[in-house]
C-alpha cells in the first residue's frame, strides 16, 4: 500500500481546490473546503494544495498544523467538543469534561473505538450565559451536566457504548 | 389571519431547544387547526429567559419563557396565541421586562425584534439610514463624524476609530480593504456573536460606510469557525443585499461599489489578534506580525486596511444616522457611547446589557444578573477576557471605564463579565490562564511561547507546595517578562489575571501549597 490515506475521494478533493484555488488568500477556505467534505485533510491531497496555491508543502504543512480547527486524520461519525473556557469553568465544565472523557473512554483528540466519537476542546463557543457548553458537528448544546451529556452520547451512538 | 410566532435561531436560544420547540408549536397549531406564521428572529439577549417565544397582537408584542417542549401544550391552553398571560412562563411586554427596560440600546436596538434576513424588517426599523446619507458625503465628512463620535475600538484595545479611518483615508494606494474582527474568542462574550445572528444588516451597513469612508471597495469578515449558526446568518443576509444591490458594483445606483465576504477562522484564539488575523486571511499560519508598520497602512496583502471590531463597525450606522454627537452624548471620560457588557458565567441572569460607560461592576451583577445561579456568594468576577484580571469584592465598586479599569491594573476588554461562587479555586484559574496561552501563543515570541510553558510549571510547584515562596518570587518574574517582552497582547496579557490572582486571592495559591505540604 503506497497510500497513507485510504478511502479519500481525489476527484472530491480536486474540484474543492478548483472552485477556491483563484480567490485571495485561498488556503484557508480550501482546507475548510476539504475538510468539509472528507472530514479531514488527507495527506496525499497536500501536494495538490500545495501546487495550487504556488505554496511548499511544508508551508501547507505548517498551515493545517497551526490551527486546532484542521485535522489530519479521519474523524469519528460524530465530532464532539467541549468549552474549556472560563464562563463555562465557573458553571461546572471541569467536571463535566472529566466526566465525558471517563464515560466514553478517551481523552482530547482521541476517537471512540467504535468510530462514532471524536473528542475535542474548544474555547468558547460564545454560549458564555448558559454553560457547561457541547458542540456536535454543527449544533450547539447548553447547560449540559453529566447526565444530559449521557442522553446526548446515547443519542448519537443509537447502541449504547460498553466499557470492555 | 395567521398569528405571527417569534422562536430565536440565536446559538443560545438553540443550544437551550429553540428548535424542538418550533416543531412543537407546529404540531400542535396543526393538531389545533390554527394558522400560525413562524418568524425566525434573533435574541434580545435575555438569555436565561431562552428559547423566549414571542407572540404578536394586535396590542403589541407579548413574551413567554424560557419555553421548553413540555410547555407547548399548556400554553396552548392558557391561549397564548392570543396574548394571555395566565400562565406561569408568561412575561408580558418584552420591553417593559426590567432587564431590557433599563438597557441603552443603541447597538442592539433591533436585535431580537426584527427577523435578521429580513431587509424589509431592517429597512422599516430605521436600517441603512447612515448608509442613505453616506453615499450623498464626502469621505473626508465621514471620518470626521465618526471622530466626533468619540468612538474606541470595542475589541479592546480601544483605539479611536476615527483616527484609525483617517490614517487609512490618508493613503495614497489602488486597493484598500476593511477587515471585520468576528474572532470573538473571549471567553464570556458573545456580543459579536449577537450583532451578526440577530441584526447582521448593521454590520453590513457599518462595512459598506467604512469603504466609503476611506475609500476601500473590498471587505471581509473574519468569522471564527466556532459561530456555526452567525456564519449561515451572514450569508444569508450578504446573499439578500447583493440582490438588493446594497453590496456590488454599484450601490443602490450611486455608481460606488462595495463588495463584501465572509472568511472562516479556524479554532486559534490568537487570529482575534489584528496582525495574526491579516496572515490567517492571506492563507497563512496566524503570527503576529511586528507593528510597526500599523496595519492601516500597510495591511491585507500588502495594502491599507481598516481592521475594526464587529461592535465598532456596528456603531457606525447609527453614528452617521443620528450624527456622532448623538453617540458621544452618552458616556463618561474619554470612554463615549455605549458599550454591551456580557453576563456570563455563574449568574442567574446571563445576557446583553447594553449601557453607556460608567455603571459599577457591582451594580452590573447584583442589580442585572441578580446574583449567582448556584445561589451561593460571588467570590470573583473575570472582566475582559482570558487576559483579563480577577476582581476580589473590594473593587466591585469601580465604573466600567477604559480608564478607570486601567487604573486598578484591569482591562474592559470586549466588555465581557464572567463570575465566580465561592467554591471556585482561584489558583487553578491563575494555571489556566497560563495553559490557554499555552494552547493558543502563536509561537513568533519566546516570552509567549516559552513563558506560558515555565507558567504552568512554577504554578503546579507552588500548588504543590514545592519551594512556594521562591517559586511564587520566579513567577513574578516570569509576569513582568512576559508583559516587557512579548510582541502582542497574548503574551503580553496573559499575567494579568495570573498577577490579580496573585495579588487578591494569595490564599487559594498558599492554601493549595499547605495541604499538601502536610501530606
Amino acid at each position: 500500500m503506497t497510500s497513507g490515506t485510504p478511502n479519500w475521494d481525489r476527484q472530491q478533493v480536486e474540484q474543492v481546490i478548483d472552485s477556491l484555488k483563484d480567490k485571495p488568500g485561498a488556503l484557508l477556505p480550501i482546507l475548510h473546503g476539504i475538510q468539509d467534505v472528507q472530514g479531514y485533510i488527507p495527506a496525499d491531497a497536500l501536494p495538490m494544495i500545495a501546487e495550487a496555491t504556488k505554496q511548499t508543502r511544508a508551508e501547507v504543512h505548517g498551515v493545517i498544523s497551526f490551527y486546532h480547527h484542521f485535522r489530519q486524520t479521519p474523524p469519528g461519525s460524530h465530532t464532539l467538543q467541549i468549552c474549556r473556557a472560563e464562563a463555562c469553568q465557573a458553571r461546572g465544565a471541569r467536571t463535566l469534561e472529566t466526566y465525558a472523557k471517563a464515560r466514553l473512554g478517551i481523552d482530547y483528540h482521541q476517537t471512540t473505538a467504535d468510530r462514532e466519537i471524536s473528542l475535542e476542546p474548544v474555547y468558547c463557543l460564545g454560549n458564555c450565559a448558559c454553560g457547561p457548553s457541547v458542540r456536535v458537528d454543527d449544533k450547539v448544546l447548553g447547560a449540559v451536566t453529566p447526565a444530559r451529556f449521557d442522553t446526548l452520547v446515547e443519542e448519537l451512538t443509537c447502541t449504547p457504548l460498553e466499557v470492555k | 389571519m395567521a398569528i405571527k410566532v417569534f422562536v430565536p435561531r440565536d446559538t443560545t436560544a438553540l443550544a437551550m431547544g429553540a428548535e424542538a420547540v418550533v416543531t412543537s408549536i407546529l404540531a400542535e397549531a396543526n393538531a389545533r387547526d390554527t394558522e400560525v406564521e413562524l418568524v425566525r428572529n434573533g435574541s434580545r439577549g435575555l438569555f436565561w429567559l431562552e428559547p423566549m417565544v414571542e407572540i404578536e397582537t394586535p396590542s403589541g408584542r407579548v413574551a413567554y419563557g424560557p419555553v421548553t417542549v413540555d410547555d407547548v401544550e399548556s400554553l396552548f391552553d392558557a391561549d397564548f396565541l392570543q396574548g394571555e398571560q395566565d400562565h406561569p412562563l408568561a412575561l408580558g411586554v418584552p420591553e417593559e421586562i426590567p432587564y431590557l427596560a433599563r438597557q441603552q440600546r443603541l447597538t442592539f436596538a433591533r436585535a431580537g425584534v426584527i427577523d435578521p434576513v429580513s431587509l424589509d424588517d431592517y429597512l422599516t426599523h430605521d436600517g441603512f439610514k447612515g448608509l442613505e446619507k453616506a453615499l450623498q458625503a464626502s469621505s473626508q465628512t465621514l471620518v470626521d463624524e465618526v471622530k466626533t463620535s468619540g468612538l474606541r475600538g470595542r475589541g479592546g484595545a480601544a483605539f479611536p476609530t476615527g483616527i484609525k479611518w483617517q490614517t487609512v483615508l490618508d493613503c495614497d494606494a489602488e486597493q484598500k480593504y476593511i477587515v471585520c474582527n468576528a474572532d470573538e474568542g473571549d471567553s464570556g462574550t458573545f456580543a459579536d456573536r449577537m450583532v451578526m445572528e440577530a441584526d447582521p444588516y448593521m454590520l453590513i451597513e457599518g462595512m459598506i460606510i467604512a469603504g466609503l469612508a476611506v475609500g476601500a471597495d473590498q471587505g471581509y469578515i473574519y468569522l471564527r469557525s466556532e459561530y456555526p449558526v452567525a456564519h449561515q446568518i451572514l450569508n444569508e443576509a450578504i446573499t439578500n443585499a447583493y440582490d438588493q444591490s446594497y453590496l456590488g458594483d454599484d450601490i443602490r445606483g450611486s455608481g460606488k461599489r462595495f463588495h463584501l465576504e465572509v472568511r472562516l477562522g479556524a479554532e486559534a484564539y490568537i487570529c482575534g489578534e489584528e496582525t495574526s488575523l491579516l496572515e490567517s486571511l492571506e492563507g497563512k499560519r496566524g503570527m503576529v506580525r511586528a507593528k510597526p508598520p500599523l496595519p492601516a497602512i500597510v495591511g491585507l496583502f500588502g495594502k491599507p486596511t481598516v481592521v475594526n471590531n464587529v461592535l465598532s463597525l456596528a456603531a457606525i450606522p447609527y453614528i452617521l444616522a443620528n450624527g456622532g454627537q448623538a453617540y458621544a452624548d452618552y458616556g463618561m471620560g474619554r470612554s463615549r457611547g455605549t458599550l454591551p457588557f456580557q453576563l456570563a458565567g455563574n449568574i442567574k441572569q446571563g445576557g446583553l446589557v447594553e449601557l453607556a460607560f460608567g455603571i459599577t461592576l457591582r451594580e452590573l451583577v447584583e442589580s442585572f444578573g441578580n446574583g449567582t445561579w448556584s445561589e451561593r456568594p460571588m467570590r470573583a468576577i473575570q472582566v475582559g477576557g482570558p487576559l483579563g484580571a480577577y476582581l476580589p469584592e473590594s473593587q466591585w465598586d469601580t465604573p466600567l471605564d477604559y480608564e478607570e479599569f486601567s487604573a486598578i491594573g484591569a482591562v474592559l476588554g470586549h466588555g465581557g463579565v464572567v463570575v465566580f461562587d465561592d467554591t471556585v479555586d482561584m489558583g487553578e484559574q491563575a494555571r489556566f490562564a497560563m495553559e490557554f496561552c499555552v494552547a493558543e501563543s502563536c509561537g513568533k515570541c519566546t516570552p509567549c511561547r516559552i513563558g506560558a510553558v515555565r507558567g504552568v510549571e512554577v504554578i503546579d510547584r507552588i500548588r504543590s507546595g514545592e519551594r512556594p515562596e521562591a517559586n511564587a518570587e520566579l513567577l513574578n518574574d516570569l509576569c513582568e517578562t512576559m508583559i516587557d517582552g512579548s510582541l502582542c497582547a497574548m503574551g503580553g496579557m496573559t499575567p494579568i489575571p495570573v498577577q490579580s490572582v496573585v495579588q487578591h486571592f494569595p490564599d487559594d495559591l498558599i492554601r493549595a501549597a499547605d495541604t499538601a505540604g502536610e501530606k
